[in-house]
């Protein structure tokens, strides 16, 4: 019971963690929120849709296309749209990226119909239950979803540190600047930041349709990953991790012992306290936050 | 008689050229509502109760500069007020309206504690927080009282004289968005007014020539969410019905959308901004008749597409609103005169 418990902590955790990268890829490269984030992810399901009708016998092509497809959507996105509000303030550039979010919601609708889709069963995958321990169980597509976050935070921690691109997409979150005055290209830098956010974005928004189904209640999970990246600083990918096992603490917690209905609410209590107390976030930089 | 002094006219409401014009549409919107048939007459009492909200979010966002995604929070937070009096308590209609505003008035200073401290991007997420505990409360009140959908409300009734009619609430919206609009304009024009403008346009200037930064920012939070409040209130008698998924992040959005279309820090924006949004759909119903049955059965998806991409449109090419446009038309047909 209790560590059913413990694995659904887990499970949510490696959830939030994987979204909630990126929300932190795209802020720490140029300081950007980009809540259309959990649309994304949506989006990233509905391409496992899609290639799974496409490539029914292969799951692995299936998985593999539909990823490369989020990473260019993520290009796009940049290219597209954001590259034109640098300059513009903070907040037209949010607003951008919710007006964003709304159109990929219809857009989804016209493209798929409203109806819930199930590409496990259409790449004829079984998600089998697989016993952890003494009555606690996880899911067969839980588990590959811990599994990649280990791995994307794993790649990422490498590739930030000891490749060039890496230390660009650093340099240029920490001075644009500076970072274009000695000849790194900001556009691309921006783009790879924003193509490495939605290619994570809808690895998890896949694993999660091979759980649970592709719909259009996935965006508000992508929402809720958002507190669990602030919580422990927006520019900060340890924070996005120990942020994420804090907001699905409380919210197992919450939904446990007190009232299923606040599963939606908590990760913004926590994030309210969190702004109140500690605005920067827990492992978040200082400097460069807007704040009285 | 001597010209009025450059004080005196900035500070006027009216000046004698738009004298005349107001009067022209108020008379013009005093007819309406008995040449117009029962779908048009709908639409303007969309349109109005919408320029109530768009205003107060007007005051807030464009002219005092705080950024605020609690728009449905507060006006649900308005409407349940309405619903949960006049439900469990049977209360009058004079009753609701003052509780309700009472509710948004201490939200709104609820609302904007965070803005004391945060700024921008991180005052948003702070009330975006609030509209999600506002919503909770509201689900949980419907699943306590297991209504499975909502709660009805009686029509509002003053000395036995119930408000049923279409017409009866036209006048109604009418007197609301009128008085809000006078209440805007008149706060704008004071000291109040410009205190909001200077700490929209630099805050640390705006405390060392003596205004009252944080003062003036619940001030604002304050006037801008009674509003809210009041026109939920509205909405949920006007509506008969109050149900929580009518106040979906979706809401904010819109009134988001009204603001920034309209033109930001403008008070004829807000106006053109919400007839201009609630009007959209209906042009979408009708341009989807035209498209082929599988993508126009789903209006409502194509609602969104459309919507997204206006407001995009909006942000990338003319930030300024449709009073930018306007602006840009006058200036246009100025110069081509001889």
């Amino acid at each position: 019971m209790s560590l059913q418990l413990v694995v659904n902590v887990v499970v949510l955790a490696a959830i939030y963690a994987l979204v909630g990268v990126g929300y932190v890829v795209v802020y720490r490269a140029s300081r950007v929120l980009n809540l259309a984030h959990g649309e994304l992810m949506m989006v990233g399901a509905y391409l496992l849709v899609g290639t799974a009708s496409l490539f029914a016998g292969s799951p692995v092509v299936a998985v593999l296309v539909a990823a490369l497809c989020g990473l260019v959507m993520g290009v796009i996105v940049y290219v597209a749209l954001m590259r034109w509000m640098t300059g513009q303030t903070v907040l037209a550039a949010v607003l951008v990226t919710i007006a964003l979010g709304i159109l990929l919601r219809g857009l989804v609708v016209l493209g798929f119909t409203a109806q819930q889709f199930y590409p496990a069963a259409m790449l004829g995958w079984r998600n089998q239950s697989i016993e952890v321990a003494s009555g606690a169980r996880i899911s067969a597509a839980s588990a590959m979803l811990l599994a990649v976050t280990v791995v994307v935070y794993g790649a990422l921690f490498l590739f930030l540190r000891f490749t060039r691109l890496g230390i660009q997409l650093r340099a240029t979150g920490q001075n644009a600047l500076l970072a274009a005055q000695r000849g790194i290209g900001l556009n691309a830098v921006y783009a790879f930041a924003w193509g490495l956010s939605t290619f994570t974005a809808s690895i998890a928004g896949m694993l999660l349709a091979l759980d649970s189904g592709a719909e259009g209640q996935m965006a508000t999970i992508g929402l809720k990953a958002f507190p669990a990246a602030l919580v422990g600083g927006l520019d900060s990918f340890v924070g996005a991790i120990v942020g994420s096992i804090i907001v699905a603490m409380a919210e197992i917690a919450a939904i446990q012992y007190v009232n299923p209905l606040l599963s939606d609410v908590v990760p913004f209590l926590v994030l309210l306290v969190v702004l109140a107390v500690r605005p920067w976030g827990l492992f978040g930089s200082r400097e460069q936050l807007d704040r009285v | 008689m001597e010209a009025a002094s450059p004080y005196a006219r900035e500070v006027a409401l009216l000046d004698r050229a738009s004298l005349a014009r107001t009067i022209v549409v108020l008379a013009a919107l005093a007819v309406l509502p008995f040449v117009a048939n029962a779908f048009l007459l709908d639409l303007a009492n969309q349109v109005l109760l919408a320029v109530i909200g768009s205003l107060a979010l007007m005051l807030l966002t464009g002219f005092a500069g705080q950024i605020s995604l609690g728009t449905a929070g507060l006006l649900a937070a308005g409407a349940y007020s309405v619903g949960i009096l006049s439900h469990d308590a049977g209360a009058p209609v004079w009753v609701t309206l003052p509780a309700a505003a009472l509710v948004g008035a201490t939200l709104g200073l609820v609302f904007g504690l965070p803005s004391l401290r945060l700024r921008g991007l991180y005052l948003a997420i702070s009330t975006l927080g609030l509209h999600f505990i506002v919503v909770y409360f509201g689900g949980e009140y419907e699943t306590r009282q297991q209504l499975a959908t909502g709660l009805t409300v009686d029509p509002p009734s003053v000395l036995g004289f119930a408000l049923t009619s279409d017409r009866g609430w036209y006048f109604v919206f009418l007197a609301g968005a009128c008085l809000t609009l006078l209440i805007v304009k008149n706060l704008l024009r004071s000291r109040t007014g410009r205190a909001w403008q200077t700490l929209r346009e630099r805050e640390v200037v705006a405390s060392a020539i003596g205004i009252d930064v944080q003062r003036y920012k619940l001030y604002a939070f304050v006037v801008s969410s009674t509003l809210l409040a009041l026109a939920g209130a509205l909405f949920a008698y006007f509506r008969s019905f109050v149900s929580i998924d009518a106040f979906s992040l979706y809401l904010t959005v819109q009134y988001l959308a009204m603001v920034i279309i309209g033109g930001m820090g403008t008070v004829p924006g807000a106006i053109l901004g919400a007839a201009f949004v609630i009007l959209l759909p209906y042009g979408i119903e009708a341009f989807a008749a035209l498209l082929p049955a599988r993508v126009g059965n789903m209006v409502f998806a194509l609602d969104y597409a459309a919507f997204g991409l206006v407001m995009i449109l909006f942000l990338l090419f003319e930030p300024r609103g449709l009073v930018g446009i306007a602006r840009r038309l006058a200036a246009a047909r100025g110069k081509g005169r001889p």
